[in-house]
């Protein structure tokens, strides 16, 4: 008998201890994440917008290509503008979200540095912008919804391009865009730099990674013509209001795409979600429609 | 000694938003504008007479007014939007000071100037960009009025003139100047759609978010001789791919050559060609 209680207090006992240092566990790892979650918001809050540039140079981001690859399993890539060349820094083709055929159009900067050269570190020539259209309207004809994934530091800047318009190929992009009797969905992913972004964003919603910019020239050059001093980059991009939070508060973007988690493939996962309940509203517009309800998209940004 | 030496324009005077030299009026000596092309020291007082053309045939920069008076039959110019000017749209450093300071000083209070006239007796809806506002650069103010502009047109089915003078978007106003690329696109193309027509005068420079917009966008393209026109500037361009320029880089000369322009038109015959495009483009209804 004796022995007996002996034993069920030991039990008894063995239970409260165990319940005890589960708790204390508890409050250690309770303590331990708030500390985490307070790190990652001083983080958050002391990241200034150029370091947001900077971020959304890095190497470290996805490329259209990794977002292509995990949504389009079956994607086809369509090559040339049928006028001169075909541009690597622009990526065009048609994939299947689920069973909808969509066009897919891309600027592509490279992983590394043989293909960031390949790519000619994402910034398009003319003959980019033409392919691009050019896929425009074949989706247009076959009643094809278009997905543009945007990462750029603008237009290239070269002789050639010069010489062969890029001014006038970014002018009839934007241009026709804003008629294209199909849907259009922009996803800014990393870099979205002046017009060479633009012409790849003319959309009837535009959406915006959490960590990506999205700005009229960039902060150096910014900096330079009015400063005359490309180290003052940091103030530039501060001034400029280039966040995602900034953009979104502009009213630039429909949503801004959290960056929580680390794992991608939850993101595209989640990303894949949103584009098809985004076409399944959208889809039931007439074109005529579509068509107004763009146009009054960019219409009301004025004065 | 030459007079024009001494009252050379400084190069960042246009960037600066400044004046027009004959405000620096100096008391017995007649004014000149050096051409930049020949040297020659053009007397101010016989600049009006020439149109700004010296005789080597540089044109100089004027302003949109200026413009109005050449292009349009007299009087005939009737302004639009005039009400319509740049705020502050992301609260920039400096430039809501900017632009008291050009309210006090510039003589336009914005950078384009939009209306209604004849030229050669045929009607359209004109804009002409000031080179002396803020280098023309397009903000909300710029891309509102060219819209609201290309809106009133199409609904009266008139033809657009549309005079370009920009160093492009305007940074100060920052993603909301961009957003005025696709705002005007969308105005242009609804207008091209419902049947009009719209001629577009590119003059020096015309650059950036402009050239890539609706510059570019006209049914017929004219340039003004030695016109720079291009997306990149110059210098970047330079810095991009460390070369030197080819010669005549970015001019309307260059541009013609490479299928980008229509014709290059002299000052002196602008209005006469643009009437005649005007007339051959006339709509039965109207
Ligand atoms: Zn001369």
């Amino acid at each position: 008998m004796i022995e007996d209680t002996k034993k069920e207090m030991t039990a008894a006992e063995k239970r409260a201890a165990e319940r005890k240092a589960r708790e204390e566990r508890v409050r250690i790892l309770r303590e331990k994440r708030a500390h985490e979650k307070a790190n990652a918001e001083i983080r958050k809050l002391e990241k200034t917008p150029y370091d947001y540039v900077k971020g959304a140079r890095s190497k470290d981001r996805l490329t259209s290509l990794d977002f292509i690859k995990g949504l389009f399993p079956e994607f086809i890539e369509l090559h040339g503008d049928r006028r001169f060349a075909d541009d690597p820094a622009v990526i065009g083709g048609v994939g299947y979200l689920d069973d909808i055929p969509f066009t897919v159009l891309a600027t592509e900067k490279g992983r590394d540095t043989k293909s960031r050269i390949k790519r000619n570190f994402g910034t398009p020539n003319p003959e980019g912008y033409r392919k691009s259209l050019r896929l425009m309207k074949q989706a247009e004809k076959f009643k094809r919804p278009i997905v543009c994934f945007v990462d750029t530091a603008g237009a290239f800047c070269g002789i050639g391009a010069e010489e062969r318009g890029q001014g006038q190929a970014i002018a009839e992009n934007i241009m026709e865009l804003m008629t294209l009797k199909t849907p259009v969905l922009s996803i800014l992913i990393g870099e979205g730099g002046s017009g060479g972004a633009l012409a790849l964003a003319v959309a009837d919603e535009v959406w915006m990674f959490e960590n990506a910019v999205y700005s009229v020239i960039s902060p150096e050059g910014c900096a330079n013509i009015l400063w005359r001093d490309p180290e003052k980059a940091a103030q530039a991009a501060q001034s400029l209001k280039l966040t995602s939070k900034d953009i979104s508060a502009l009213g630039i973007v429909e949503q801004v795409i959290p960056e929580k988690s680390k794992d991608p493939e939850k993101m595209l996962h989640d990303l894949k979600a949103q584009i098809l309940k985004w076409y399944a509203t959208i889809s039931t517009l007439t074109p005529d429609e579509l068509k107004q309800k763009r146009y009054e998209r960019f219409r009301k940004i004025g004065v | 000694m030459t007079f024009g030496a001494i009252f050379r324009k400084s190069k960042n005077e246009l960037e600066k938003g400044g004046r027009l030299p004959e405000t620096r009026i100096e008391s017995d000596i007649e004014m000149t504008e050096t051409c930049p092309v020949c040297a020659w020291g053009n007397p101010i007082s016989d600049l009006g007479t020439q149109m700004h053309v010296c005789k080597c045939g540089h044109h100089f920069r004027i302003s949109a007014r200026q413009r109005i008076g050449y292009l349009t039959d007299e009087d005939s110019f009737s302004e639009l939007f005039a009400e319509v000017v740049s705020k502050n749209p992301i609260e920039f450093p400096g430039y809501a000071e900017k632009l008291e300071e050009l309210k006090r000083g510039a003589r336009e209070p914005e950078a384009v100037i939009c209306g209604t006239a004849s030229i050669g007796g045929e009607p359209c809806a004109m804009f002409v960009m000031d080179p002396f506002f803020m280098m023309g650069s397009m903000g909300a103010a710029v891309g509102e009025k060219i819209t609201r502009l290309f809106e009133h047109a199409t609904q009266h089915n008139l033809p657009v003139v549309g005079c370009t003078v920009s160093g492009g978007a305007r940074m100060q106003e920052g993603i909301m100047s961009l957003m005025q690329m696709a705002k005007t696109s969308g105005a242009v193309k609804r207008h091209s759609d419902a049947g009009n027509f719209y001629l577009t005068l590119l003059t020096d420079p015309t650059t950036g978010g402009v050239t890539a917009s609706f510059a570019m966008q006209g049914d017929v393209l004219v340039a003004e001789p030695g016109s720079i026109i291009g997306f990149a500037g110059a210098r970047v361009v330079e810095q991009t791919v460390r070369k030197k320029l080819p010669p005549g880089f970015q001019k309307a000369e260059l541009l013609l050559e490479h299928g980008f322009l229509d014709m290059i038109i002299s000052r002196a015959k602008q209005r006469q060609i643009i009437s005649s495009l005007l007339k051959m483009h006339k709509r039965e209804e109207s």
